[in-house]
């Protein structure tokens, strides 16, 4: 079980484009991967899970993985939220 | 050989390209119960993944020409085929349920398309669109139907459909779509005035187009007079090439009137205004020198959608128009739904005479909540510009008066919520019922102003159905009774003080410009693009003279005398 903690920089949010990334990613694990904010929790491999939050700017989400790659899937996440300037 | 198919020029200019033939598959999803839940689950599977083949060809096709931006909407919905949350719904629903592929995949997906409508967010609400489009793609699979979107086109092609709705003209990619031609319809019909205001060449009510042509063969759409040239020689793409250079010459001469007002030779001068549909639609607008908004038709706000736009979906719209048109008029129509214009989700019975049903103000007084949240739209939005609000189908002064108390009731509450509402907002009235027409004198006196529909006031005239093909010949602009009627309307303005307008197509039609000038109408709106023709037809007439000749004109015995009078004289 690995977990992250991110705070949203990117100014309109998660939406459609970066939300896409972010699935094609958690897609290329075989862990479960969830992502959880404002209370409620997704499976971040689902598109439509993840744009169901319409996530902010300025929230916090945390993002768990559990599984036999769990900490590389944390990690290459992290690197997208990164990359597409979503948050750290 | 080529061959030449002729239509009715709904929309100016030339387009050569492939055809493309739409047709919007018949989805008829029936509920049965299966027995073996393994081979109905691979049956989905296969669906989904020919699905995802399909829409990985378009990607990568969008992503060449259109660049990634663009193609970003394709990943995005190959992302939602491969959603565990929704793939995984439907096959447990198939093995716990027994049900069949098709209404598994119906019920998930609209769970989720639900589930984005009900969003507070209008980014999200669109979202709904985009899984509808995946789900039809997937059901269509599964029923074995062919399957096309007008969306999921990535090449530059010429539609070509038996008809396209509103909602199939919107998600039209302008890119693309070099043109089109339909087999039903007239110069009236949603896709013709979607066509002028996209500005793509179209020729409508070909009859036989889609049953001519096939997929891909290359065809030349003539929006200047009304042809279609399947399978054009060499010769022939040259010549309308050429022809198209020549309307593009012409076009320029226009633009040189973009920033004038319009005056008749002997300096009397009219406004000229355009309708539009979508706040979209204001960049034509402006573009093409309209002095103001004549014309808003606010049903495509109510249309291609599940349930009813908020009052701040609306509220956005109105502010939209109003800013962007910097303090022009703009004439904003309250709802006018029903007759060939449907919403679903209303569930209205459906009615043996649509167009003299149940519709437009009618509906409005009955289903006061829509009525009221779009008047709080409008007037909130007032203060952001020039906005006359105007009620459709009104036929009894009872029906003004009690859409204008509504009105006030509304302006006063917003007042005492301490909201900002504009004091000089016009409220007027459409003039296309005959009765209404027939005592404009009487509504003159509580209306602000008067905007002739001359398409529904010519349907009800000469009770000719303007869908029906085979009655289309009563379809008579310059019949005389139809003059005389609009003459009525216009006097009875000026006798208040009021000023008359007309909202019809025949308000931007070349032959009726010169007699409706005559008349003395003050407005004149119609398409975006036959602003400036008008303009620079109407800087060459002589009111005086027209006017010198009206009264023959009105005693004329057929359309035919008037059209030979006017093209002779004018």
């Amino acid at each position: 079980m690995a977990e992250k903690t991110f705070k949203v920089t990117s100014e309109s949010g998660i939406h459609a484009r970066p939300a896409t990334t972010l699935v094609n990613q958690a897609g290329q694990f075989s862990s479960d991967i969830t992502l959880d904010y404002n209370g409620k929790s997704v499976n971040l491999k689902s598109i439509m899970g993840v744009m169901s939050l319409g996530i902010q700017q300025g929230s916090s989400i945390v993002i768990k993985a559990e599984g036999s790659d769990a900490e590389e899937a944390i990690a290459a996440l992290a690197d997208v939220m990164k990359k597409e300037g979503l948050g750290e | 050989m080529s061959e030449k198919i002729s239509g009715i020029a709904a929309s100016a200019g030339i387009a050569i390209a492939k055809a493309f033939v739409f047709q919007n598959p018949e989805l008829t999803i029936e509920r049965k119960s299966i027995t073996d839940s393994a081979s109905e689950i691979e049956r989905f599977d296969s669906a989904l993944s020919v699905s995802k083949e399909e829409l990985s060809v378009i990607k990568e096709k969008a992503n060449k020409e259109l660049g990634e931006d663009k193609a970003a909407i394709f990943a995005a919905h190959l992302l939602v085929l491969s959603d565990p949350e929704l793939v995984d719904a439907v096959k447990q629903k198939i093995e716990n349920e027994k049900v069949n592929a098709e209404a598994a995949m119906d019920d998930v997906s609209s769970m989720f398309i639900n589930m984005f409508e009900s969003m507070d967010n209008e980014y999200m609400k669109e979202r709904a669109a985009d899984i509808r489009d995946v789900s039809k793609r997937v059901l269509a699979h599964l029923l074995n139907v062919t399957f096309t979107t007008p969306a999921s086109i990535s090449e530059e092609v010429v539609i070509l459909a038996e008809d396209l709705t509103p909602s199939d003209t919107a998600q039209l990619n302008r890119n693309f779509v070099k043109g089109f031609a339909t087999d039903i319809g007239g110069r009236t019909s949603h896709s013709a005035i979607m066509s002028r205001s996209m500005e793509i060449p179209a020729v409508v009510g070909t009859k036989t187009i889609t049953e001519k042509v096939e997929n891909g063969v290359m065809v030349i759409i003539d929006g200047l007079d009304g042809h279609v040239i399947v399978n054009p020689s060499e010769d022939e793409i040259a010549t309308y090439e050429e022809k198209q250079k020549q309307y593009q010459k012409q076009k320029e001469e226009w633009a040189k009137l973009v920033n004038e007002k319009t005056f008749s030779s002997d300096s009397v001068q009219v406004e000229l205004a355009a309708n539009i549909g979508t706040p979209a639609d204001v960049k034509g607008v402006l573009e093409n020198g309209a002095e103001g908004v004549g014309l808003y038709r606010t049903e495509f706000l109510y249309m291609g959608r599940d349930q009813l736009p908020t009052e701040d979906e609306q509220f956005n719209a109105y502010r939209e128009v109003l800013e962007k048109m910097e303090g022009k008029p703009v004439v904003i129509r309250t709802l006018d739904i029903g007759g060939d214009k449907e919403l679903p989700y209303l569930n209205l019975p459906k009615e043996l005479n649509p167009f003299l049903g149940f519709r437009a103000i009618r509906l409005c007084l009955e289903e006061q909540d829509i009525f009221r949240t779009q008047l709080r739209a409008l007037l909130r939005a007032s203060r952001y510009g020039n906005l006359k609000i105007m009620f459709p189908m009104i036929a009894t002064l009872g029906e003004f008066r009690e859409a204008k108390g509504i009105l006030t009731e509304e302006k006063e509450k917003l007042v005492a919520e301490g909201i900002e509402v504009s004091d000089s907002i016009e409220v007027g009235i459409m003039v296309e019922i005959p009765s209404t027409a027939v005592m404009a004198d009487t509504f003159a006196k509580e209306v602000d102003f008067f905007s002739i529909g001359t398409n529904d006031l010519i349907q009800y005239t000469m009770a000719a159905d303007r869908m029906n093909e085979q009655v289309s010949y009563l379809y008579q602009p310059y019949n005389p009774a139809i003059l005389r009627l609009v003459k009525m309307v216009i006097d009875a303005a000026h006798k208040e003080g009021k000023w008359a307008g007309m909202c019809g197509e025949m308000a931007g039609d070349p032959i009726a410009i010169p007699i409706l000038l005559g008349l003395g109408l003050d407005e004149f709106s119609m398409s975006a693009t036959s602003v400036l023709p008008a303009r620079s037809q109407i800087l060459s007439l002589s009111k005086e003279k027209i006017s010198s000749h009206i009264d023959q004109i009105l005693q004329m015995e057929t359309m035919e005398d008037v059209v030979k009078f006017a093209e002779e004289n004018f």
